[in-house]
C-alpha cells in the first residue's frame, strides 16, 4: 500500500491541532470559533425571532443555516462573494445534520439562523462548520437533547484515515473524502456525504474510527461552553 | 432592535456619554491583530470596543485598463455579515457597506497610496490588481475607521505571490518577501455630531442618534485624502473646521497605535 505515512505525519486516526470557544461575537445570542488545522470558522445564533411570513411554521420555529466561505478564504484566487449553489446544499446537509438534537416545539412562528464564516479553509470545512454550530446553538440556549460533532474519513490510496487535509483530498492515487456529524448520546450518524471512491469494507472502518474520533471533538465542545463561566479562585 | 437615541441626545446636550467616555475618547483597547487568514497574501483583525472588522487582501494578474496600461489596480469591497448584527439580512451588499467600501477605497486610492505604476509588469499587458475584502465579526458602531485602519494594515502585511513570467499564472501556494509598493499611510476618523455636541467613535445607539457625520482621511503628512459627509442635518464651515481638527488629532492617535503593533 502506497499511503503509509501521511503527508503530515499524523496517525491514521489521528486528528488536527484544534481549539474552540463560545460567545465571541457579543452582538449574537449564542456564537463559536473553531479552528481544525488551518481550517477557521466563526458562528453566530441569532435567534428565535420572529419568522418572515413566507417561512413561519405555526407548528414549531425552523432552523436555517447560511454557510459562507469569506472571498480571501481559498488557496487561490479571490472568491467571489454572493449565491453559490455549493453554499446552499452545504447550509441544506447542515440543517440535516443538527435538526435530529434541536427543539423548536415551544417556538411557533420563529427561525433560527445560524450564520456561518471562514477566513481560511484547508479541507473539512462543513464539519468544522456543524461542530463549531453545535457549541454556539447550545451557548445561545436553544434547547438541544445532545451535541453533535462532526468529521471527515476516509481512504487515500487504500488507507483509512481521520480528517483529511487539503493535499491528502488531492493525492494522486484513489481517495474518498466522507465528511459524518455523529450524535454523541446515541452514536447515530446526522450527516453523510462522500466525493471519491472507496471498497464496503473501507467506508464501514472509516465510519467506526468517525465515531471514535468525535468523543475528542465533543470533549473540546464541552470545554469551549464552559471554560468561559469558569470563576478564578 | 431598541437602541437608546433619546438617552443619547439627552446626554450630548450636556457633553456626556452613555458609556461614560468623553466625547473625543476612543473605545479601548484598540487591538491590531495581522496574518488572520493564512490564505489571503495579507490580513488584519481590528478591535475597537466591541466592534470586530476582519480585511483581507487577494492579488491577480490581470491586464491593465486600456486608458491606464502601465498601471495596477484596487478594489474594496465591505460585506456587512448578518453574523455580525441582527441588523444585517444575508443579500447583496445594501448602500450602507458600498457607502463604507467607497469612502475607504477614496481613501487609499486619491492618496496615492500604492504606485501602481510599479504594480505593472508589462505595459498593457500583465499588472497586479489589489482585491481588499473587509467582513463585520462585529457591528459594535464605527465601522468607518474600524474598516479604513484593517484595510491599510492588511495591505502592509501583503506579500506577492510567485508567478510565471510567460503566462501570467500565480502560484498561490508560494510566498515572496516582496510587497506592496505603499507608499503613503492613510487612515480615517469619522466625527458624529449629536445635539450640538462633536464626538468620535461611536457606539451603535449614538450613531443612531446622529444629526450630521464627517469621515476624515488623511496621509501621515495630515493631507485630507477622503470626506464624506452623513447625516440629514446640514453643518456650517465652521463646524467641518472643528471636525476636520479634531479628526486630524485623532487620526494621529489611531496612527500611533498602529505603528506600535
Amino acid at each position: 500500500m502506497a499511503y503509509k505515512k501521511r503527508l503530515d505525519g499524523r496517525k491514521n486516526n489521528e486528528l488536527r491541532e484544534m481549539e474552540a470557544k463560545s460567545g465571541v461575537i457579543p452582538n449574537a445570542d449564542g456564537s463559536a470559533y473553531l479552528r481544525v488545522g488551518n481550517t477557521v470558522v466563526y458562528v453566530a445564533v441569532y435567534g428565535p425571532r420572529p419568522a418572515p411570513r413566507f417561512l413561519a411554521d405555526p407548528s414549531k420555529g425552523i432552523l436555517r443555516f447560511h454557510y459562507n466561505m469569506m472571498p480571501f478564504s481559498g488557496y487561490g484566487s479571490r472568491i467571489r462573494p454572493g449565491h453559490k449553489r455549493r453554499s446552499q446544499e452545504i447550509g441544506m446537509v447542515m440543517a440535516g445534520a443538527l435538526e435530529p438534537v434541536i427543539d423548536l416545539s415551544q417556538y411557533p412562528n420563529t427561525i433560527v439562523d445560524v450564520f456561518v464564516e471562514l477566513p481560511q479553509t484547508d479541507a473539512g470545512t462543513r464539519c468544522a462548520a456543524i461542530s463549531a454550530s453545535s457549541i454556539a446553538l447550545a451557548d445561545a440556549g436553544i434547547p438541544m437533547t445532545d451535541m453533535v460533532a462532526s468529521v471527515a474519513v476516509g481512504q487515500v490510496d487504500g488507507t483509512v484515515v481521520a480528517d483529511l487535509t487539503y493535499n491528502e483530498e488531492a493525492y494522486d492515487a484513489p481517495v474518498s473524502d466522507i465528511p459524518v456529524a455523529v450524535i454523541h448520546g446515541s452514536k447515530q450518524v446526522s450527516l453523510l456525504q462522500m466525493d471519491g471512491e472507496i471498497k464496503k469494507e473501507d467506508l464501514i472502518a472509516a465510519l467506526n474510527m468517525a465515531i471514535e474520533v468525535t468523543d475528542e471533538i465533543h470533549a473540546l465542545q464541552v470545554k469551549a461552553l464552559t471554560e468561559r463561566f469558569e470563576v478564578e479562585q | 432592535m431598541i437602541r437608546n437615541v433619546q438617552a443619547v441626545k439627552r446626554l450630548a446636550s450636556e457633553g456626556k456619554r452613555l458609556d461614560g467616555r468623553e466625547l473625543t475618547q476612543y473605545r479601548g483597547p484598540i487591538s491590531i491583530q495581522t496574518n488572520v487568514s493564512q490564505t489571503a497574501e495579507g490580513s488584519a483583525r481590528v478591535q475597537i470596543g466591541d466592534t470586530v472588522v476582519m480585511a483581507g487582501v487577494k492579488l491577480s494578474l490581470e491586464k491593465p485598463y486600456n486608458d491606464t496600461p502601465d498601471e495596477g489596480g484596487i478594489m474594496i469591497n465591505v460585506e456587512l455579515l448578518p453574523l455580525s448584527s441582527p441588523d444585517y439580512d444575508p443579500g447583496p451588499p445594501g448602500i450602507k457597506a458600498v457607502e463604507l467600501a467607497r469612502v475607504t477605497d477614496r481613501a487609499i486610492r486619491e492618496a496615492k497610496a500604492i504606485d501602481f505604476k510599479k504594480m505593472c509588469i508589462r505595459s498593457g499587458e500583465l499588472a497586479w490588481f489589489v482585491s481588499v475584502d473587509i467582513l463585520t465579526i462585529n457591528d459594535a458602531g464605527n465601522l468607518f475607521d474600524a474598516i479604513c485602519l484593517a484595510s491599510l494594515v492588511a495591505l502592509n502585511q501583503t506579500k506577492l505571490r510567485p508567478y510565471d513570467e510567460n503566462t501570467g499564472v500565480v502560484d498561490y501556494k508560494g510566498t515572496t518577501e516582496h510587497g506592496l509598493p505603499i507608499i503613503k499611510q492613510p487612515l480615517s476618523v469619522t466625527v458624529y455630531k449629536i445635539n450640538g455636541h462633536l464626538m468620535v467613535d461611536p457606539t451603535r445607539d449614538e450613531e443612531e442618534a446622529l444629526d450630521a457625520r464627517l469621515t476624515v482621511a488623511a496621509d501621515e503628512e495630515g493631507i485630507i485624502s477622503a470626506l464624506q459627509k452623513g447625516g440629514d442635518t446640514p453643518v456650517t464651515v465652521d463646524e467641518v473646521s472643528q471636525m476636520v481638527e479634531l479628526a486630524l488629532e485623532k487620526i494621529g492617535e489611531l496612527r500611533s497605535i498602529m505603528e506600535k503593533q
